[in-house]
């Protein structure tokens, strides 16, 4: 078991959770991951460190409830345990003194792009970075992001703060300006990831995006992750999950995320019918 | 207690059958398929056994259980001291009565056999495991003296396990470390429930952790830990590897990403490890098969487990595409009669060369070729070559390839002292398991590729005397060649 010792929600459906796992707290290096098991019933996932204190041997993930896993997960406290955190997982981002780069985080992507934008931070980058939500109450790690940015800028959807756009127009902007750019790292939607290589792939500045397919296991035996790169298959959790963007098969990608929409629609009505049910007992209690 | 025959009246016995969940009823449920011998019937099989003076089944078996003297225990009603007598030279016989190939190993040595149908040792060796089992006998105590040395064991699997079991005896302080968050192996992962109870697992895992071995799930060697760290900071003096060969191959064939095509390992994980056959009751889904043809590449084990798999998930055609003839075949023929009653359908000497797809990426039919088999290749099977002109493409909403495991590099590359051969698999010294890397020794599917249970159990055991050896006599580490 996994002590979770501090969870908040940062904005709608993200939350943030600290949680007691020292070995993984002394290892863990920017861009790996944990597969978290809540309980005896539940699927393995993959989440992102984000952060981790060695002195205090916790890891840190943000979480966006996006299905019966994810928003089982956010309504766990502090105080609460999770039954199986493993890790870290995949290979650690690469981290060089390339010169400018830009760490682009769309929605919970941001989580996953700041351990690493601290990295190239400390390499002795110049760290630009782009920070896309869909409106301002969505934006995350504001503050964070600021702190290890050199430039740090904040786009959204519908303009309510920031830059009023997706996070393409303004790296195309950054581009426009004629800053030499050396290396881009995004993390995001999978559409927002394959919009992000059409514009740089002109210019042919390096950029990696973080994919995110479908796990089990995490160590390379099932194969369930696989993705298409530079026409090869490519094994997420022990290959990955960065790749080179130019390279992805984003379409491929996509599919084989959707394989299982129809279920993990029909899991989330169920879990949310069970919490309502909770609920609704909880409040006939307290009302007798 | 039983009369004494004459070997003219033994002979005259009949090979005893399985009692078995009837092939229609059974092909919709993931319940244990065979059922076990009954006492009579146990007897009664018992009773054929010729008693031999110097009896070749013993040869046969990989671990050299005293099989003529288990057998005289069950004629003797004493089907508690039979159990006890394997356990003297096999740790898991509930397990190995279940999965192990008997007609390649003790049975087919079986004098008996050469005129008739061999004694059913396997079926023996599981009712005496099984009356053990459910009477809740105790493992033996351990005994040996405490020695205050620290070992370590990467990877729960048969070999892992057995490792564990024979060390702790000597009196070592063992832990076993496993990636997944269940111990087992392919035990539990892979072979499914309807040949191999999880239950059974649990237990001889439980009867372990009894006597005193400590387990440590979720820890990926290489990731978590790494065997230097093992060794230099966690006071462990020896490590034993048995991590399996768990890195699935796929055919390279165009369209093998598709949606709908999956490792014969995430195929049986889903289903056996993840639960998926009870979705939603569990979380992790797998397609549904009802009213969908599902078909599976290869003609191992792990083939017919995943098309016995997907009959119980509800395919209405589930197939065999197996590149060779059916005596190529390597799985256990037993598993190939049930999958045939069960209603299976074998294509053999046809090869798929392409999976083709539909415009959300959705597997719609698989492109395959016939074949015919030609000169022997170094396997000593003929050669399959492929028919020209003879493709056709089958419908198929769901493949499965099952053709292997290739070794996972983990360990390899966080510990580059370990060598390994070019298919990756670590290099150990013949019979004392040690591995280039002084005081890890390694045994099992990592070693052998691909095999059997039985083998790996055996390993471990090698492994383990070869352990005890270094930690005790003689701590060299010869140059392996
Ligand atoms: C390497 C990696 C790092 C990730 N890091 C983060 C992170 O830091 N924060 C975060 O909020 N999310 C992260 N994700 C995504 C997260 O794992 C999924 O959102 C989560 O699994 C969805 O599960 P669910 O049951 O809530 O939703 P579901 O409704 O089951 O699924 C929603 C979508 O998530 C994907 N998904 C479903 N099951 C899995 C699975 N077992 N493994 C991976 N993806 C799955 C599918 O594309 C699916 O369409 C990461 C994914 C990967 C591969
Ligand atoms: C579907 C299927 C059916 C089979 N049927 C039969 C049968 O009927 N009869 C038979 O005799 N054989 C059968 N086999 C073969 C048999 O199961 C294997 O030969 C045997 O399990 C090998 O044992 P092992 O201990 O070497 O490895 P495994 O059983 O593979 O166990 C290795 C363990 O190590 C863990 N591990 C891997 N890497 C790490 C790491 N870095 N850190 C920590 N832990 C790690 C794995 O998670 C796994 O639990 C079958 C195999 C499969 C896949
Ligand atoms: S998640 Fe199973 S191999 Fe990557």
């Amino acid at each position: 078991m996994y002590k979770i010792v501090e969870a908040a929600f940062l904005a709608q459906d993200i939350k943030k959770f600290v949680i007691e796992a020292p070995k993984i707290a002394v290892k863990r290096k920017a861009g790996q991951f944990v597969i978290v098991r809540i309980d005896e019933r539940g699927e393995r996932i993959p989440l992102t460190i984000a952060d981790s204190d060695t002195g205090k041997g916790t890891i840190t993930i943000i979480v966006q409830g996006v299905g019966k896993t994810t928003k089982q997960l956010n309504s766990l406290e502090s105080g609460d345990a999770i039954l199986d955190v493993v890790g870290p997982l995949g290979m650690a981002s690469h981290i060089g003194n390339f010169g400018t780069t830009v760490s682009i985080g769309g929605g919970v992507g941001t989580a996953i792009a700041y351990p690493t934008a601290v990295a190239l931070k400390e390499a002795g980058n110049y760290v630009i970075t782009i920070n896309g939500a869909r409106s301002r109450d969505l934006v995350i790690l504001e503050d964070e992001m600021k702190a290890c940015s050199d430039e740090a800028y904040i786009t959204t959807d519908d303009g309510s703060y920031g830059f009023h756009g997706f996070v393409t127009q303004k790296l195309q902007e950054l581009i426009d300006e004629g800053k030499k750019l050396d290396f881009v790292l995004a993390i995001g939607p999978i559409p927002m990831m394959k919009a992000v290589a059409e514009v740089t792939r002109p210019y042919g500045i390096k950029t990696v995006v973080s994919l995110n397919p479908i796990m089990i296991d995490g160590t390379g035996m099932c194969g369930g992750c696989r993705v298409t790169v530079d026409n090869e298959t490519k094994f997420a959790c022990v290959d990955g999950p960065e790749f080179d963007a130019h390279l992805v098969d984003f379409k491929n990608l996509m599919d084989r995320n959707r394989m299982y929409q129809e279920y993990e629609k029909k899991a989330l009505e169920k879990f949310e019918h069970e919490c309502n049910i909770t609920k609704q007992a909880i409040e006939l209690e307290k009302s007798n | 207690m039983a009369e004494m025959l004459s070997p003219k009246e033994r002979m005259k016995i009949q090979r005893q059958p399985m009692p078995e969940q009837p092939p229609l009823e059974r092909c919709h449920n993931f319940e244990e398929v065979n059922y076990g011998f009954t006492k009579e019937l146990a007897i009664t099989e018992a009773q054929r056994c010729l008693q031999c003076k110097t009896p070749t089944c013993i040869d046969g078996c990989p671990v050299n259980i005293k099989i003529d003297e288990f057998i005289q225990l069950i004629v003797d009603e004493d089907f508690l001291g039979a159990a006890k007598k394997i356990k003297e030279d096999n740790a898991l016989p509930a397990i190995c009565g279940r999965v192990c190939p008997q007609e390649e190993q003790c049975e087919a040595k079986c004098i008996v056999g050469k005129k008739n149908e061999p004694v059913a040792i396997g079926r023996l060796e599981r009712f005496v495991a099984d009356i053990e089992m459910a009477e809740g006998v105790p493992p033996a105590p351990v005994t040996a003296a405490k020695k205050g040395k620290k070992v370590a064991i990467v990877g729960s699997g048969p070999a892992g396990l057995s490792c564990a079991g024979d060390l702790i005896y000597m009196g070592y302080d063992v832990t076993v470390f496993e990636a997944l968050h269940e111990l087992g192996g392919v035990l539990v992962y892979g072979i499914p429930e309807f040949r191999l109870p999880k239950e059974i697992v649990r237990k001889e895992i439980a009867n372990l952790e009894k006597l005193g071995v400590k387990f440590e799930r979720d820890a990926v060697i290489g990731r978590t830990t790494t065997i230097d760290e093992l060794m230099q900071e966690d006071g462990f003096e020896a490590v034993f590897v048995g991590v399996g060969a768990g890195l699935p191959w796929f055919m390279n064939i165009p369209g093998e990403n598709l949606v709908g095509v999956y490792s014969a390992n995430e195929w049986l994980t889903r289903v056996n490890l993840m639960k998926a056959y009870k979705f939603p009751e569990f979380d992790s889904p797998v397609l549904d098969c009802r009213g969908k043809n599902v078909a599976v590449i290869g003609g191992g084990n792990t083939a017919m487990d995943a098309v016995r798999t997907a009959l119980r998930l509800g395919a209405e055609n589930a197939y065999i595409v197996y590149r060779r003839s059916e005596k190529e075949m390597p799985a256990r023929i037993e598993e190939v009669h049930h999958a045939k009653d069960e209603g299976v359908q074998f294509m053999i000497l046809t090869n798929p060369i392409e999976m083709i797809g539909d415009d959300d990426g959705r597997l719609t039919g698989m492109k395959c070729i016939k074949m015919e088999l030609g000169e022997p290749d170094d396997s000593g099977r003929r050669r399959p070559v492929a028919i020209e002109g003879s493709e056709f493409v089958l419908d198929v909403d769901i493949a499965v390839v099952a053709i292997g495991n290739g070794s996972n590099p983990l360990i390899q590359q966080t510990t580059p002292e370990i060598d390994v051969n070019r298919r990756g698999n670590i290099v150990v010294d013949g019979n004392s398991m040690r591995t280039t890397k002084r005081g890890v020794f390694a045994g099992g599917d990592i070693v052998t590729g691909g095999a059997t249970v039985i083998l790996a159990m055996g390993a471990g055991r090698n492994a383990a005397k070869a352990i005890d050896e270094y930690l005790t006599e003689n701590s060299d580490w010869p140059e392996i060649h």
